[in-house]
C-alpha cells in the first residue's frame, strides 16, 4: 500500500533545496534586524521634556557646541548644560513661551531637567570625549548633521563595528583640530583642498596620515585592544 | 569482500555471526525488537531512570543559570573542574563509534557491521552530553553563539589563535558527520521498518525518515558512494577531534599540560573509553535482547583487544610524562610528578594507575577477554580510570602551579556532580530510547556477512 502521494517526491526534494534558501534569507534577516534602527535606534528621535532643536539653536542661531557642552574638549563627558545655560537668553526671550515652561520651572525649583539620552554608550565601555576631540575627530563625524536635526537622535548605530571601523583606520576621518566643531566641515576633495600647515591636501587619506603624524594618534594594534575601551 | 567473509567466516575465532540465519530471519530478528517486541518492564524502569536522572541535570543547569557558575566548586587557580573533565571524558567515549564506523569499514574489517550501528548512537549521544559542559561553563551560555565566527555587530572574530575556538569547530564537525554518517547509514533499515510496520503513524514517521528509499540499483549505487565518502571524512576527525581537545591543554604554559605526547595519547585514550563504553552497552544488550547470535564472542574479543592496545598506549603516555618530568630538568615539570605522586590527589593518581593500567592487563587471557562478565567489570573499571585521567590532568596540573602563593584545592559540589550523574542519565535514556524505536543492529550490512551473500563467479 502507498502511504505517500506521488506529490511528496516533488515536495521533499523542494524543501530540502529551498531549505538552504531559506535558512540563508534567515541569516540575513537577522543580520539586517540587528544593525537596524529598530535595535539601533539611529535616526529616531526620543520624546523630551522640552523638544530642544539644535538645528535651530545651532545653524539659526550659530550657537557652538561648547556653549552648552562645556566639558567635551578636557573631560569623558560633554556635559549637559544646567538649566541656568538656557537661562542666560530665554531669561530675556521667549520669556513666555508654554513650551519653555519646563525650563523656566526647573530654574525656579532648582531642580535639573531630565533629559533622555540620546547617544548612550554601553556602561561597559568607557569613552572619552576630550581625547577624540583632541586628535581631530569631528563632533559631526560620529554624531552627524547636529545642525539639522530639530530633534535629537543618535547618527549612528553605537554598535562597537561602528567604533571600530574608524579606531582600526583613524586616516578616513581625522580632520584638522580647528575644524573639530565645524559643523559644515567638508573632507578634503580635488576641487575643495583642506589647508593644513601651508599645503593643501585634495585627499582624505594623505591628510588623515599626515594628521596621524602630527596628533601622535596611537597606531591601531593599541587603539584596537580590548582594554581601550572595556577597561 | 568475499575473501574477507570467507576468511571471517572460516577462521579458528568464533563467528562474527551464528549459523542458521537466512537474509529472511536476520530481517525479522532485528526488526521484531522494534516492532514485534512489547515493550518490556525493564525498558520502562531504565528509561525512567536515566529521564530522572536527565530531570534531575536540567534542574541543577537550570539553578546555574540563575545563581552562576559560582555554585559549582570551580574557582582560582582550578577554573577548570568538572565541566572540562567531563566533556572532555564523553567526547572522548564517543571515538570509538566513529573508529568502528568509519576506520574499521575502510579497513574491510567486516566485523564492525553487528556493532557499528549502536556504537555510532552512543558517539552521537556521548558528544551531546559533552556538548553541554562548555556550554555551560561559558558562564554566559546565552552568548556562547560568540565563539562561532559570523558577521557580528561588534566587528569582531573569534580569537583564532585560541584552541579554544579551535575545538568549537572540532566538536561542531564531529557532531554533524557523525549525525550524517549514522542518518545514511540507517536509511536502508528505516525503509525496512516502513515495509514492515503495521502501524500507520510507524509508517508514516519512517517513511518520511527513509526519505524515499526503494531499494534500486540507483539507490544502492548513491548510497555506497555517500557512505564511503562520509567514512573518508569521518576518518581523520577519530584523529584530529582529541588533539584538538588535547591542545586545550598542551597550548597552554601550565606544567603537566605543556608537552607534545598529549594529542597522540589523547586519541589512544578516547578510544580506549571509547571501547569500553561500547562494551559496558553491548553486554547487557545482547543479553537482554537475545541477540547473542549477532554479538558474538569475536565483537567482544576484538573490542578487548583494541582496548589493551590503546590502553597500553596511554600507560606509554604516562611513563612518557614520568620521564620528562626528571629528563627536561624543569623544576616544575619535576614538582608536578611529586604533585601527582605525593600530592593531596595522589590518592586518586595511584586509583587511575590501577584502573587504566594495571587492572587491564588481565585481558590477556583469553579467557577473561572472552567472559562478558569479566569485561562488563573490566570495562567499568577503564571508564573510571579514563575519567580519573582527565581529573588529574585538569585539577592536579592547576592546583599548584608556578607560584605557591597561588595554590589551591578544588571540591565538587553537589551542582558539580548533579550535572554529572545527569548527563549519564541522559546519555542511558537516550541509549534506550534508540533501541526502542531504530534497528539497533544495521540490518542490511549485518546481511552481507551471511554465507549466502557471498558472490559465486
Amino acid at each position: 500500500m502507498q502511504i505517500f502521494h506521488r506529490s511528496t517526491n516533488t515536495i521533499s526534494r523542494a524543501t530540502i533545496y529551498g531549505a538552504v534558501f531559506v535558512v540563508a534569507a534567515l541569516f540575513w534577516a537577522a543580520a539586517n534586524i540587528q544593525r537596524s534602527p529598530y535595535v539601533t535606534y539611529a535616526g529616531v528621535a526620543r520624546p523630551q521634556p522640552v523638544p530642544f532643536s539644535h538645528q535651530h539653536h545651532v545653524a539659526g542661531l550659530g550657537i557652538d557646541c561648547r556653549y552648552c557642552h562645556t566639558s567635551v574638549e578636557t573631560s569623558s563627558f560633554a556635559g549637559i548644560p544646567p538649566t541656568k545655560t538656557c537661562m542666560n537668553c530665554h531669561s530675556q526671550i521667549w520669556t513666555n513661551a508654554a513650551l519653555l515652561e519646563p525650563v523656566r520651572e526647573s530654574y525656579r525649583s532648582g531642580k535639573s531637567l531630565v533629559w533622555t539620552r540620546v547617544n548612550d554608550l554601553p556602561d561597559f565601555v568607557y569613552f572619552n570625549h576630550s581625547i577624540h576631540i583632541n586628535k581631530g575627530v569631528g563632533c559631526n563625524t560620529c554624531h552627524g548633521p547636529v545642525d539639522r536635526m530639530p530633534l535629537m537622535y543618535n547618527y549612528a548605530s553605537l554598535q562597537m563595528e561602528w567604533c571600530l571601523d574608524c579606531h582600526r583606520a583613524p586616516d578616513k576621518y581625522l580632520r584638522p583640530r580647528d575644524q573639530v566643531f565645524n559643523m559644515r566641515y567638508e573632507p578634503p576633495a580635488s576641487d575643495k583642498p583642506v589647508r593644513l600647515d601651508g599645503k593643501d591636501y585634495t585627499d582624505q587619506l594623505a591628510l588623515g596620515a599626515d594628521l596621524i603624524q602630527k596628533y601622535k594618534v596611537r597606531n591601531p594594534m593599541d587603539i584596537t585592544t580590548c582594554s581601550t575601551c572595556h577597561r | 569482500m568475499d575473501e574477507q567473509t570467507k576468511s571471517v567466516t572460516s577462521s579458528k575465532q568464533a563467528p562474527v555471526i551464528e549459523p542458521g540465519y537466512t537474509f529472511a530471519t536476520v530481517t525479522d530478528k532485528i526488526s521484531a525488537i522494534v516492532l514485534q517486541r512489547p515493550t518490556s518492564n525493564g525498558w520502562f524502569v531504565g528509561f525512567g531512570i536515566g529521564f530522572l536522572l536527565t530531570m534531575m541535570m536540567l534542574f541543577a543547569i537550570g539553578y546555574l543559570f540563575v545563581r552562576g557558575t559560582g555554585i559549582w566548586g570551580v574557582t582560582i587557580p582550578i577554573g577548570w573542574g568538572f565541566a572540562i573533565v567531563n566533556f572532555v571524558w564523553w567526547i572522548g567515549i564517543g571515538h570509538a563509534g566513529t573508529l568502528i564506523s568509519a576506520i574499521l569499514l575502510l579497513l574491510r574489517q567486516s566485523w564492525r557491521n553487528s556493532i557499528n550501528r549502536f556504537a555510532e548512537a552512543m558517539t552521537l549521544f556521548a558528544v551531546s552530553c559533552a556538548g553541554i559542559f562548555p556550554l555551560i561553563h561559558v558562564g554566559r551560555p546565552w552568548l556562547a553563539y560568540w565563539l562561532f565566527p559570523y558577521p557580528n555587530t561588534m566587528g569582531v572574530w573569534p580569537q583564532f589563535r585560541s584552541p579554544l575556538v579551535w575545538d568549537v569547530f572540532a566538536v561542531s564537525t564531529y557532531f554533524t558527520i557523525s549525525l550524517l554518517f549514522w542518518f545514511i547509514g540507517l536509511i536502508p533499515d528505516l525503509a525496512t521498518l516502513r515495509d514492515r510496520s503495521d502501524n500507520r503513524w510507524a509508517k508514516i514517521i519512517y517513511g518520511i525518515l527513509a526519505m524515499g528509499w526503494r531499494g534500486s540499483a540507483r539507490h544502492w549505487h548513491r548510497y555506497e558512494t555517500a557512505y564511503l565518502l562520509l567514512a573518508g571524512l569521518a576518518t581523520p576527525l577519530v584523529l584530529s577531534v582529541h588533539t584538538v581537545v588535547s591542545f586545550d591543554f598542551a597550548v597552554g604554559i601550565v606544567p603537566g599540560w605543556h608537552t607534545t605526547i598529549f594529542p597522540p595519547y589523547f586519541v589512544a585514550g578516547a578510544i580506549y573509553s571509547g571501547f569500553a563504553m561500547v562494551l559496558m552497552l553491548a553486554i547487557p544488550i545482547r543479553k537482554l535482547y537475545g541477540l547473542e547470535d549477532f554479538i558474538t564472542e569475536r565483537h567482544l574479543e576484538n573490542s578487548a583487544k583494541v582496548m589493551l592496545a590503546t590502553g597500553l598506549i596511554v600507560a606509554y603516555g604516562y611513563v612518557i610524562e614520568a620521564f620528562m618530568g626528571w629528563y627536561s630538568g624543569n623544576r616544575y615539570d619535576a614538582f608536578t610528578l611529586w604533585n601527582r605522586l605525593h600530592g593531596p590527589y595522589a590518592f586518586f593518581y595511584y586509583m587511575l594507575l590501577a584502573c587504566n593500567i594495571v587492572i587491564p592487563q588481565v585481558l590477556w587471557s583469553k579467557k577473561l577477554r572472552t567472559s562478558p562478565v569479566w569485561l562488563f567489570f573490566i570495562s567499568g573499571v577503564v571508564l573510571v580510570g579514563m575519567w580519573l585521567e582527565r581529573f588529574i590532568i585538569v585539577v592536579v596540573s592547576l592546583q599548584r602551579d608556578f607560584l605557591n602563593s597561588s595554590w589551591g584545592m578544588y571540591y565538587p559540589t553537589r551542582w558539580d556532580w548533579m550535572t554529572y550523574i545527569g548527563t549519564i542519565g541522559m546519555f542511558l535514556a537516550a541509549i534506550f530510547l534508540f533501541v526502542r524505536i531504530l534497528p539497533m543492529i544495521s540490518i542490511f550490512e549485518m546481511r552481507t556477512l551471511l554465507p549466502e551473500a557471498e558472490v559465486k563467479e
